[in-house]
């Protein structure tokens, strides 16, 4: 394939990408797709959780990646709270608690308690290529309720890219491998829904809504499957924690950004994301490589999501323990161990 | 390389690349029959406008003699007379016909062909997710030929709900799509991947982006409006149904009843609080959504089966449907203006767009206040002679003159087929009843004498039917019986009031059947009439918050005129009496 040119190249694969889809008029094959969409939509579930103002929907969407019920999703506000619904295909409507999620890729597992739920393997994954043909899954618009499904859109992967994206109000950290998509996929409620093939093939989840503010266009994305796995298998083998399952006792002597060195912007917000603004020359944060303009993300393993957060965080830390901080610097995610030396009691 | 050269390098090689393709022969056959069905759907599309030009949106053609359907909000704003464009670039006089705000259905006839394109009708229920579909119609008015814009995707969910403006507008049972749906396109088509017509395209989901397709649309469903036709036809302003109960998730999640009104008929046929709803209207009932979506869908008047359980007996009964509205109601929240779900920006605007979320600016509300009076009834302009033909004012209706064309229709199958005889002589009946013994019914200008084995049962009319209407238990049979001869000697000369109100299944069964409603002396009765113009059923409402008396009239053919072979008369649960005519006379 190499030797053709790359206009050839590329419309020869237009064109075999065509070829291999089936002919919509055809009576018999609106029947199959009927039956593959049934399968994919029994294992979508609808997510319910905090929010509900303009803006900030308290609805999305969730894919179920195991028979134990296990739900695959995009981190976002809706799943801060304890009282969190997944509302099944077959309009159960369970508990969800969240196990965990991975601060750069944006996304969540949460926990159901069934058992023999109906589910797709994220082993079972594909991958696409440009003009792939294919069906987005969500519950859009919170327009499905109860056992009504997920609403189906149709559309082609406009083309697979790298995605660079930055904080903001409805930006997020992520970046990395997408695809583009000419479905109007960034709409309330479709994060976390889930992308396939014409013949029902996993593909990807979508993802959260995200709006260029220069030109004020939207973009409409998904993020394949095999750039989350790592981070899946890390939250199930409980690597990484949204919040501590007990939060331990206040500590005697405890532990303050202060004290290893570390000066944070100004706590003015209700929820400040903690960025760092100074680092105090020869202290610890100095010695472990901080720098100013990085944002700290994890404590210990937990996600710490603003300053008030990170404060109380420390406060349960012994100011002589050995704490491990995880920052996102410009777009890589760093990880640096520090600790208070006893000597420098002040 | 500079980027031009680039350019002309990659054009150099395109002409090439084309000619080497091959293209498989299914892909080229499916978007020759795609070409096919778009060509032969588009004929029935209308282009709809005001008569001075502005405004409007879309519609669709659904028999030969120029009906075709729209939204409510469409036609509304456009008046008594609008203007109808085809894709052939012709334009046509409207009229309206009928009006169901409460589904944001209308029904208008294009005048001056008898052979215009119509599409055909297609079954909602039988569309599935995932089935290819078409919307055809002038999003923005772009169309300045009246070609329709035909925009393509798939059905994304169907038997959703949409919740109204108050209490109109409300999309039951509608079909999602995620074909482009956008201001322009209301009350436009929505074709199955054959042409045929599954939906009328209203609403969609906006909220970020201003009101433009964000890929959920909203139709509402071909069987809904089938329901809706006969009444549509009929002129008048239409209303929805209810049950008279309102529904709720119990704790165990189940539909159970949360309120219910003691003078509904589903209270007459056993319907408490706290019952669970099992089925209604032929439908598993498994959500509030889901029990919104069957009621949706009937008219005012119909009757549908419903199935209910309580401590663990379940029961199915018919229960009759009354109106959202009170009488009188709806046509008065007509005069007041409402807000377009879908205004199409004016030439040279924007559609409007919310400041992005997350900056200070305020909020725009999700349904722009539209300027006062922008879609209240336009000030009247001049109506063409030939719309002034098939219009006819009267306060409450749409247009009185379809009422009257189709009450006379009604009428003259009825009499003409039946030749009910001269108005001053008695209708004379004998036969058996039910129990066996002999009966002898005469019916007089001035009341009934009924003569049993054991007794005689007399009625005279003088404008108060009494209470209990005699004999007590059946409702009023006796005048009821009165009724009936009289409409079919006195016809269109009776008095009180005579309209035509539809189609409704007698008995809540079957195909429906026309229906005359004649109000006379404050009370009403309904007379429903089959295929072949005869009465087959007959309801009348001494008490409209009782059961009435119901008359049905079968095994017609073995004696003269309107008279049936049987006769049953029903009062709530139970039959009350049963005639075998044997013999009769009304000449």
């Amino acid at each position: 394939m190499n030797a053709i040119p790359t206009p050839i190249r590329t419309a020869l694969m237009i064109a075999a990408a065509l070829a291999a889809g089936s002919a919509p008029a055809a009576a018999g094959a609106e029947s199959e797709t009927g039956e593959r969409l049934a399968k994919v939509q029994a294992a979508v579930v609808k997510i319910f959780g905090a929010g509900g103002f303009r803006g900030l929907e308290a609805y999305q969407t969730g894919l179920l990646i195991s028979p134990d019920g296990h739900v695959l999703t995009m981190m976002s506000p809706v799943l801060d709270t304890p009282a969190l619904k997944v509302v099944l295909d077959d309009g159960r409507r369970l508990d969800g608690k969240l196990l965990g999620a991975d601060a750069r890729l944006d996304v969540a597992v949460l926990r159901v308690e069934a058992e023999g739920l109906p589910y797709i393997d994220p082993l079972s994954a594909v991958s696409a290529e440009a003009g792939t043909r294919v069906f987005a899954l969500s519950n859009l618009f919170g327009v499905a309720i109860g056992n009504e499904p997920a609403s189906v859109q149709q559309g082609v992967i406009s083309i697979v890219t790298d995605l660079a994206a930055r904080q903001g109000a409805f930006d997020i950290p992520f970046s990395g491998r997408v695809y583009v998509l000419d479905a109007v996929t960034s709409n309330p409620g479709s994060a976390g829904g889930v992308l396939v093939t014409r013949d029902g093939r996993l593909l990807a989840i979508l993802g959260k809504e995200l709006r260029n503010r220069r030109n004020n266009t939207w973009l409409n994305y998904a993020i394949p499957i095999a750039e989350l796995r790592a981070a899946v298998d890390a939250i199930l083998a409980g690597g990484v924690a949204a919040a501590p399952a007990e939060p331990p006792a206040k500590a005697k002597d405890p532990l303050s950004a202060g004290l290893v060195g570390l000066v944070l912007i100004p706590d003015i917000l209700p929820r400040t994301p903690p960025y760092i603004d100074a680092v105090v020359a020869g202290s610890p944060a100095a010695r472990a490589g901080l720098r100013p303009d990085d944002l700290v993300v994890s404590l210990d393993g937990s996600l710490v999501s603003s300053c008030k957060a990170l404060a109380e965080a420390l406060e349960h830390r012994d100011r002589f323990a050995t704490i491990r901080l995880g920052v996102l610097r410009g777009r890589s995610l760093v990880e640096v161990e520090l600790s208070v030396p006893r000597e420098e009691r002040r | 390389m500079t980027s031009m050269l680039r350019a002309i390098f990659v054009l150099a090689w395109f002409p090439a690349a084309a000619t080497a393709l091959a293209v498989d022969s299914t892909v080229l056959q499916a978007q020759a029959d795609r070409i096919a069905v778009i060509e032969r759907a588009k004929r029935s599309v209308v282009a709809i406008f005001a008569s001075q030009g502005e405004g409007g949106g879309s519609g669709v053609i659904i028999s030969a003699d120029g009906y075709a359907l729209t939204n409510f909000h469409v036609a509304r704003p456009c008046g008594k007379a609008m203007l109808g464009g085809l894709s052939d670039g012709r334009v046509y006089d409207a009229v309206i016909v009928g009006m169901d705000p409460v589904g944001d259905v209308a029904l208008v006839k294009l005048l001056g062909r008898d052979d215009f394109p119509a599409a055909p009708l297609g079954d909602s229920d039988a569309v599935a997710v995932g089935d290819w579909a078409y919307v055809m119609g002038n999003p923005f008015l772009l169309s300045a030929d009246f070609q329709p814009t035909v925009t393509y995707g798939v059905i994304s969910g169907v038997h959703r709900y949409q919740f109204p403006s108050g209490t109109l507008l409300e999309y039951a049972d509608c079909i999602q799509t995620d074909a482009s749906i956008n201001p322009g396109n209301s009350g436009g088509p929505l074709f199955d991947a054959a042409g045929r017509l599954i939906g009328v395209v209203g609403r969609g989901s906006f909220e970020k982006r201003g009101r433009v397709n964000v890929g959920a649309g909203y139709a509402i469903s071909i069987n809904q409006v089938k329901n809706f036709l006969g009444h549509l036809k009929s002129g008048r302003v239409v209303d929805h149904a209810t049950l008279g109960a309102t529904v709720a998730f119990d704790a165990d999640g189940r539909v159970v009843v949360s309120n219910i009104l003691e003078s509904s008929d589903a209270y007459r046929r056993g319907l408490r609080y706290d019952d669970e709803i099992v089925a209604l209207g032929g439908r598993p009932i498994q959500t509030p959504n889901g029990f919104k979506n069957v009621l949706g869908i009937y008219p005012k008047g119909w009757r549908i089966p419903l199935a209910f359980r309580r401590d663990g007996q379940r029961r199915d009964v018919l229960v009759r449907l009354s109106g959202v509205h009170s009488e009188g109601e709806l046509i008065e929240r007509l005069a007041r203006s409402f807000e377009d779900p879908m205004p199409i920006p004016k030439r040279g605007e924007e559609p409007r767009r919310k400041t992005p979320g997350g900056e200070q600016g305020e909020e725009t509300p999700e349904m722009p206040e539209p300027p006062p009076g922008t879609h209240a009834p336009p000030a009247e302009a001049a109506m063409p002679e030939i719309v002034q033909k098939h219009y006819e004012d009267r306060h409450g209706y749409a247009n009185y003159h379809f009422n009257r064309l189709n009450r006379q229709r009604v009428l003259a199958a009825w009499r003409g087929g039946n030749k009910p005889g001269r108005g001053d002589r008695p209708w004379i009946l004998s036969g058996q009843t039910a129990s066996g013994g002999p009966f002898r019914l005469e019916l007089t200008g001035t009341g009934v004498l009924l003569e049993l084995a054991g007794g005689r049962l007399e009625w005279t009319a003088s404008g108060d039917f009494g209470h209990p209407v005699p004999p007590e238990g059946s409702g009023g049979m006796l005048p009821a019986l009165y009724l009936w001869r009289q409409l079919a000697a006195a016809g269109p000369d009776q008095s009180g009031r005579l309209d035509y109100l539809g189609t409704i299944p007698a008995g809540g069964a079957g195909a429906p059947a026309d229906v005359l409603s004649w109000l006379r002396d404050g009370v009403e009765t309904w007379f429903y009439f089959d295929a072949a113009g005869r009465l087959v059923a007959l309801e009348m409402w001494p008490d409209p918050a009782a059961d009435p008396c119901e008359i049905r009239f079968a095994a017609y053919g073995a004696q003269q005129g309107p008279i049936p072979g049987r006769i049953e008369v029903h009062h709530g649960d139970e039959m009350f009496a049963a005639f075998s005519v044997e013999q009769s006379s009304t000449q």
